[in-house]
This record gives structure tokens, C-alpha cells and sequence, in this order.
């Protein structure tokens, strides 16, 4: 008796732990609220099922403990019930996959509008890139990397001089602007991951991946690293601020392109000749 | 000795027209089994205490050897856990707790508890002690080879454990030994400890090869007669299939081992593309850390299911026998692992949606997942109608049963989640995953292992375990694992990601501080309410209530040995003959509530039996 008692409990328990529990989704800041209603969906066809196999398992438990007296139905198959469960279960995945994979596709396609950034990733921390006004990115590579050109941008690449260098590893980004974030690592696997906007994708070296979203709330948002990468793993943070137009604009005139860095650069090193010649 | 099987026959023959009377020539053809293919073989006996009881070519006692060392394993990976959770509920309660420390009791954690304690305990535990029993063998086919296998996982523990005592420690780089960050610095143990790690690995998988090919081989050539696949226990079909796929699996760990531990050591670039370290750029390029990633997901998900699918067989045959009810769809059951087997060979970039590799794979492997789903509730289903109109024996053995039934279908499906690729976009590399994977792969098979414990512990000693500790062991180990795993779902919905040693101060972080605690809490009674079971097994291993044959009236072979416990060669001087599968139970108009494997047809022949 007090088995089936316990056993329902607990279903019911997982229940009420559910409806009432204070911790859930933070409020999407992007246009995956798609994902979101994809898992309220699971959870009503998935949690249905957990409900009603814990609850006729608990049935039975009440209903068909041991007698003596009784003895057990022999029934070695039932192909007819086989048929239904399998059908319907087949029905009901195909119900959860099809969300799923039409999301995906969303997520594989990058609106043509969509800004690109270069989130450079190192073992701690995180950089930023934006194309100038030319709107393509110089190309890169790790071997050019140096204190005077951080990403590593191939000099002779015309695209590459207007490019906005981010000073911070806070980025701003415009309010219901897609932007595509292309993700490069120098050394080991990470991973750029705002909950809010609820997307990610590891940056992997090597390679460039990507991934994309369009921020719909204007704040603050903590960029976390998603996929270990060693000691430093768990305070590998960065910020995220979300503006509107204007407010956006103005930080990126504030920004220097990467020309201005090397034009500060060779000052630099021009002053530091003249007081060596002195 | 082939004479002897024809005696045998002539005597079963005699005995059926004995007991049907009229209609005595059908009834002997309703007996007839074919006779043996080939004379029954001798054993290499033990005489002395090593050979008996340490290199031994029994495998009833190398599967005792794998369980006693897989649990003395998994008790350094339960300690293991207990540190972390004292991190993650009560940080700066550890002094000695660093981050390099924690990783490294991360990953040593995880890498443990799947393959040196899940994986050896069910194949080279629960595998050896029962694939010759329950198919009528007296023992596996090759003995010898049988004892290399467990002493090869002997030297491998030794070696995974030695790694807690060379410079820099045991390596820190997640179970899952992603390169480039494994073997570099800024991970702990990114020199001695990945390459013991992957040494470990390699003399692992040797070993286990060893082991699988007995199992396999065993099962297609050593069955005795009468018994056709169809009639098997589904433990045996659940170890076999498990076994197929780690044959075919373990050789893709085994060569990212290997290469890895090239990368490492020679300087080859397989995994490793051109790298910037601390202003340096390092002598690699062209590798595909990725790469990595596809072997070891080739291996790591058909591990799931090596898990899994023995954990399955043992189940059914746990609830069939204790709620006296034939297993519900044998053949579905059968098929079902099978081709869940089968399946899980095309899945395992679901755990790489967001790992970098080309997107459009998703599409592929999000719809392979979710059709692996079908098959396995189809055994879900399965079990809860072996329940229904049965007579269940509440006891500890079922309440085992139960729990797993609980957790593995709240564990399944938190899998149809992460499965379901976009869904797994915000959840991967969160808690959530962490719930999952303990939920359905860590604590749905721990039930089923306690379940088989108190099951076969009165064959295995000849003693039942305690009923009263098992009750408290259930409960404590139930609600306490469940109270661990599933509220730490809801820390994957808020964003919590997992391998972080802190968590600072992120508002929607610290919300959860309070379920941390309560989660360690959870976690050490849990831990502690293992030490039951083993006190349990001290207990009555000398006091217990006697057993004695087939305490369970079950009909499967592994009961019905002349001598309980089982001597070597199992049988005596007879082989079985099997006349029916596992699941003869409450047949109508028998007159017990089971029908023994060996009981010929013509013994029953009033009776309804639908089935052999």
C-alpha cells in the first residue's frame, strides 16, 4: 500500500515542483522564443507521457499486488495493443521532431541583413571585431597575431584596414538588428553563450563557425563560456549591451578602425626612435 | 560423451509417454530436442587457491572479480562526487579545493562512473556470471583469454588511479578529453595525467575485447540444446547486443587515445591546428579538433546503449519473474534491442549540434535521435504491461524495478529534449544535460544493478540479502537521487552551464544557491546510503536467510544448476535440455505459477502454453 502511495507522490511532487517552481526560462531577449514554446511543447507531449506511465505503473502496483490466491494473466503478446502503441508513438515524435527541425532551419540560415561580428575567444576572454564601412571583414590568420594587431588581420587585405576594433569585451549591439556572430578561437574550444538570447555555437580553432540572432530587448546581458575550455573555464565572462539606434550609433563612431590603430601604433614607435636618437 | 546426450534423450522420450499416456508418439516428438553438434568438453579445474580464486578461468568468479573491482572504482568516483557537490553547495568549505582540483574530480568522476564502473560491471560483471548460466554453457568459450580480460581491467585501474600520483595529477579536461585544451596548458594534468588517462583507455578496450569476444562467441556457439535465440532471457539478448556495439565502438575511443596521446607526446598534429598560447605560436597546425569529437562521440554514444541495453534485459527479466507474469512482446523486446543497437550507431552528433561542425548535420541526426525514441518506449510500454494483471511481489528486487521504470522514463524524456536540435541550442553544456544523463544513464541503471543484486545475490552466496536494509537502501537511494536530478533540470533552464567551479554573482545564478545546497545535501545521503549494501552483503553473506534452489521460482536456466551456488562447470554431469523460453509464468492449468525452462512439454501437456 504505502509503495503506490509514495511512488504517486512523487509524480506529483514532480508536478507541482514544475507549475510552481521560481526557476525557469530568464525572458528571451531574442528571436528564439521559437525554442522556448518548442520545449513548452515537449513538456506538455513528454510530461503527459511520464504522467500517465508513473500513474498506471502506481495503478497497478495498487491494483495487482501479490495474492496468494490470484494468479497472473498469460498473455504472451497482443499485437493489436503493440500496434497502436507503437503508431502512436511514432505520431507523437513526429509532432515534437517537426518544431524542432523547422526551427534549425531557421537557425542554419542567416538573414542576408544580419551584421557580422568576429568574436575572437582566448584562454580567458573575449574580443571583438566589426566590419568598417565597407561592410566585409579582413581576413585573418593566427600567425599574424601580435600586440599591434590582435586579430591577426592580414595587412595586405583591403578589407581589412576600415575593420572596428572593440577595446572591451563588452560589445553593443543594435536593438532588432540580426547579427551573425562569426566565432574564432586561438587555442582551445569555446563557446559564446547569452541565456537571454537562448542561442550558441563553440568557437573551435581552426576553423570559423557561426551562428545568429536578432537581441529584441535593450539591456545588459553576461556573455558566459559554454564549452569547457580549462582552468580559467568558469570566469571566462563578457557583456553584452543591447541599444537602440541612435544610442548604437554613437558608440560605434566612438570605436577605432584598425588603420587608426596602426597609424597610433606607428606614432608610438616613430616617438620612441626619436628619444632613442636623443 | 555424445552417447550420453542420446541416453538422455531416450530417457526423456520414455518418460513423456510415461506421464501423457495416450497419444505417446506425439508427445515424445513434442520433446524431441536435436541432438548435440559436438561432445561436451572438459574445463581447465582450478587446484589451488590462485588458481581458484585470483587467476581464475572461472567465469562465474571473474564476473565476482569484475563486479568487487568495478564497485571498489565506483566508490572513488562516489567520493568523488561527494567533493564536488561539497564545492558546488558550500564552496570555500574546502580549503584544499581548487579549481584545477575540481576538474580534475570532474573529469576522473565521469570517465569512472561510465566506463570502469557502469560499463565493466554490467558486461564483465552481470556478462560473465550469467551468459553461461543462462544458456546452458558451463562456461565461456575461451576461459583463459576470459581471465587476461579481467586482469587487463585490473592493470587499467591501476593505471587511471596511478594518475593520482604523477606531477600535475590525473588530467582535468572533462570526460570527454576534448583536444586542443587536454593536452595543453591552462588544463590540469595536461601532461602525465591525459596520458595515463589514454594509456588506461587503450589496455581498457584491450581487455574488453578479450572479454566481448567470450561473451559473443559464447552466446552463438555455446548455447545448449534447445535453446534457439528466441527463447534467451532478454538479460542475455540485452549483454549480447551491448557487447556487439562495443566492439564496434570501442575501437573509435581507442584510436582518439591513440592519436591523442601521438598529438601529446611526438608532436603529430591530428587534433591540433595552429595554436596561440601565451603569445607563442605552438608547433601544430592543420588538425581538426572536431575530428576528435566525431571518434569520440562514435564511441560515447553507443556507450549509452552498452549501458543501457543490459540494464534493459535485466529489467525484463527482474519484473517478469517478480510480478509472475510472462514478459509482455518478448519478440518486441528482442527486436527492439536490436534495432536500438542498430540505431545508436547513427546518432552520435546529437551531442555536437552546437560543437562547430556543419550545421546541416543536424537535420540528419535530430530525426535519427527521435526515431530511437520509438523502440524505446515500445520497452517502456512493454514493462508497465508485464504490471498489469500480474501478481506483484513487492519486494525489494521490485521496488528496484519500479524506481528504474520512474527515472528512466523522466530520464528518457529529458532525452526527446536535447535530442530534439533546436531545443538542445539553449540547453546544451547547462545542467539540464547533467539531469539527463544521470537520470538515464546513471541512476535508471543503478537501480537496475541494486534490482539484479538482491535478484541474484541467493544464487551468487546462497543467502538472501537483508529484506528490511534493502528497503531502506531503496528508499534512501530513490527519493534522494531523485530529489538530486530532477529539480537540477530547472538550474539548465536558467542558464546555469555545467564544469563551473563558481559561479560569481549573476542574478539569475544566485536564485539557485539554495537548491545547490539542497542538491549536496541530497548527494552525500544518497552516497552514504550505498554503505547499507555493502553492510548488507557482510551481513548475510554469513547469516543470511538460506536460499536454496530457485528461491524466486523463476524459470531460467541460471536457477536450476544441480548446486546452488553454481560449482565450476555449472551443471554436473548433464547438460540442460530447454524445452520453452524464460517466461513460463501463471500458465493456465499448470500447477505451480512458473514452468522451468527444462520442463518438457509432455510434463505440462494439459496445460494452456501458448508459447515455447
Amino acid at each position: 500500500m504505502h509503495v503506490g502511495i509514495i511512488f504517486f507522490l512523487v509524480i506529483l511532487g514532480s508536478v507541482l515542483f514544475h507549475i510552481f517552481t521560481p526557476w525557469y526560462w530568464t525572458d528571451v531577449a531574442s528571436n528564439w522564443g521559437g525554442m522556448d514554446d518548442t520545449i513548452t511543447l515537449t513538456f506538455w507531449i513528454g510530461g503527459g507521457v511520464f504522467i500517465a506511465v508513473c500513474l498506471f505503473m502506481v495503478y497497478c502496483v495498487f491494483k495487482f499486488s501479490y495474492k496468494k490466491e490470484r494468479k497472473a494473466e498469460y498473455k504472451p503478446e497482443d499485437k493489436k495493443l503493440e500496434k497502436i502503441l507503437t503508431w502512436a508513438t511514432t505520431i507523437g515524435v513526429a509532432a515534437l521532431l517537426a518544431p524542432g527541425l523547422i526551427i534549425w532551419n531557421q537557425y542554419v540560415n542567416v538573414p542576408k541583413n544580419a551584421i557580422e561580428i568576429d568574436v575572437m575567444a582566448w584562454q580567458w576572454g573575449w574580443q571583438y571585431r566589426l566590419p568598417g564601412e565597407d561592410g566585409k571583414l579582413g581576413t585573418t590568420k593566427v600567425v599574424n597575431i601580435n600586440d599591434n594587431n590582435p586579430f591577426g588581420i592580414n595587412l595586405d587585405d583591403p578589407f581589412g584596414n576600415d575593420d572596428v576594433m572593440i577595446q572591451s569585451d563588452v560589445i553593443n549591439l543594435e536593438n532588432n538588428r540580426p547579427v551573425k556572430i562569426l566565432l574564432r578561437s586561438v587555442d582551445v574550444l569555446h563557446n559564446w553563450y547569452v541565456p537571454q538570447f537562448r542561442a550558441k555555437m563553440d568557437a573551435v580553432p581552426g576553423i570559423v563557425t557561426y551562428y545568429w540572432f536578432e537581441p529584441n530587448k535593450t539591456g545588459e546581458f553576461e556573455v558566459l563560456c559554454a564549452e569547457y575550455c580549462g582552468v580559467g573555464h568558469y570566469a571566462m565572462r563578457g557583456g553584452v549591451e543591447v541599444q537602440d539606434k541612435q544610442d548604437y550609433d554613437n558608440w560605434l563612431q566612438q570605436q577605432e578602425t584598425f588603420s587608426d590603430l596602426i597609424a597610433k601604433q606607428k606614432i608610438l614607435e616613430n616617438e620612441k626612435t626619436k628619444l632613442a636618437k636623443k | 560423451m555424445s552417447e550420453d546426450f542420446n541416453d538422455n534423450k531416450t530417457i526423456q522420450a520414455q518418460s513423456s509417454e510415461a506421464i501423457s499416456g495416450g497419444g505417446s508418439g506425439i508427445a515424445s516428438d513434442a520433446d524431441y530436442v536435436r541432438p548435440a553438434e559436438v561432445a561436451d568438453q572438459d574445463l581447465y579445474h582450478g587446484h589451488s587457491f590462485i588458481t581458484k580464486w585470483i587467476f581464475c578461468q572461472d567465469a562465474k568468479v571473474i564476473g565476482v572479480q569484475y563486479f568487487l573491482l568495478a564497485t571498489f572504482t565506483g566508490i572513488i568516483g562516489l567520493i568523488l562526487s561527494w567533493l564536488m557537490r561539497l564545492q558546488l553547495g558550500f564552496p570555500e568549505l574546502v580549503p584544499f579545493m581548487t579549481a584545477e582540483h575540481y576538474y580534475q574530480f570532474v573529469t576522473m568522476h565521469g570517465m569512472i562512473m561510465v566506463v570502469y564502473f557502469l560499463t565493466a560491471l554490467f558486461l564483465g560483471g552481470f556478462g560473465n556470471y550469467l551468459i553461461p548460466l543462462m544458456v546452458g554453457a558451463r562456461d565461456m568459450v575461451f576461459p583463459y583469454l576470459n581471465m587476461v580480460s579481467f586482469w587487463s581491467f585490473f592493470v587499467a585501474v591501476g593505471v587511471l588511479l596511478a594518475s593520482f600520483f604523477v606531477p600535475g595529477g590525473p588530467t582535468g579536461s572533462g570526460w570527454t578529453l576534448y583536444p586542443p585544451q587536454a593536452i595543453l596548458e591552462g588544463t590540469p594534468g595536461s601532461g602525465w595525467g591525459i596520458m595515463l588517462m589514454c594509456i588506461s583507455l587503450i589496455l581498457f578496450v584491450a581487455g574488453f575485447t578479450m572479454g566481448g569476444l567470450n561473451y559473443l562467441i559464447t552466446v552463438l556457439q555455446a548455447r545448449t540444446r534447445g535453446m534457439t535465440l528466441m527463447r534467451m532471457p532478454l538479460t542475455v539478448w540485452g549483454i549480447f547486443t551491448a557487447t556487439v556495439l562495443a566492439m564496434l565502438a570501442f575501437p573509435a575511443l581507442l584510436v582518439g587515445a591513440l592519436m591523442m596521446s601521438l598529438d601529446n607526446v611526438l608532436g603529430t598534429s591530428f587534433f591540433m591546428p595552429t595554436i596561440l598560447k601565451a603569445g607563442e605560436v605552438l608547433e601544430y597546425g592543420g588538425g581538426s579538433p572536431i575530428l576528435f569529437q566525431h571518434l569520440f562521440w562514435f564511441f560515447g554514444h553507443p556507450e549509452v546503449y552498452i549501458v543501457a541495453l543490459p540494464a534493459f534485459g535485466i529489467i525484463s527479466d527482474l519484473i517478469s519473474v517478480h510480478a509472475r507474469k510472462n514478459i509482455f512482446g518478448y519478440r518486441m523486446m528482442v527486436w527492439a534491442i536490436v534495432g536500438i543497437g542498430a540505431l545508436s550507431f547513427f546518432v552520435w552528433a546529437h551531442h555536437m549540434y552546437v560543437s562547430g561542425m556543419n550545421p546541416w548535420f543536424g537535420f540528419f541526426f535530430a530525426t535519427t535521435t527521435l526515431i530511437i525514441a520509438v523502440p524505446t518506449a515500445m520497452k517502456v510500454y512493454n514493462w508497465i504491461l508485464t504490471l498489469w494483471r500480474g501478481n506483484i511481489r513487492l519486494n525489494t528486487v521490485m521496488l528496484w524495478c519500479l524506481g528504474f521504470i520512474v527515472t528512466f522514463v523522466n530520464g528518457g524524456i529529458t532525452g526527446i529534449f536535447l535530442g530534439n536540435v533546436s531545443v538542445d541550442v539553449p540547453l546544451s553544456d547547462t545542467y539540464f544535460v547533467i539531469a539527463h544523463f544521470h537520470m538515464v544513464m546513471g541512476i535508471a541503471p543503478l537501480m537496475v544493478i541494486m534490482g539484479a543484486v538482491y535478484h541474484w545475490f541467493p544464487l551468487v552466496a546462497g543467502r538472501f540479502l537483508d529484506e528490511k536494509l534493502g528497503k531502506w537502501h531503496f528508499w534512501l537511494t530513490f527519493l534522494g537521487a531523485y530529489s538530486i536530478y530532477f529539480p537540477m533540470h530547472y538550474l539548465g533552464f536558467i542558464g546555469v552551464p555545467r564544469r563551473y567551479f563558481e559561479m560569481y554573482d549573476s542574478p539569475y545564478i544566485t536564485s539557485a544557491v539554495g537548491m545547490n545546497e539542497f542538491i549536496s545535501l541530497a548527494a552525500f545521503i544518497v552516497g552514504a546510503a550505498q554503505f547499507i549494501l555493502i553492510y548488507n552483503i557482510i551481513k548475510t553473506l554469513k547469516t543470511g536467510k538460506p536460499a536454496g534452489h530457485n528461491p524466486w521460482q523463476a524459470c531460467s536456466l541460471e536457477w536450476l544448476t544441480p548446486s546452488v551456488p553454481p560449482e565450476h562447470g555449472n551443471w554436473g554431469d548433464r547438460l540442460p535440455t530447454v524445452h520453452r523460453w524464460a517466461y513460463d509464468f501463471s500458465v493456465p492449468g499448470a500447477k505451480e505459477d512458473f514452468i522451468t525452462q527444462t520442463t518438457p512439454p509432455s510434463e505440462v501437456a494439459h496445460t494452456k502454453v501458448e508459447k515455447t
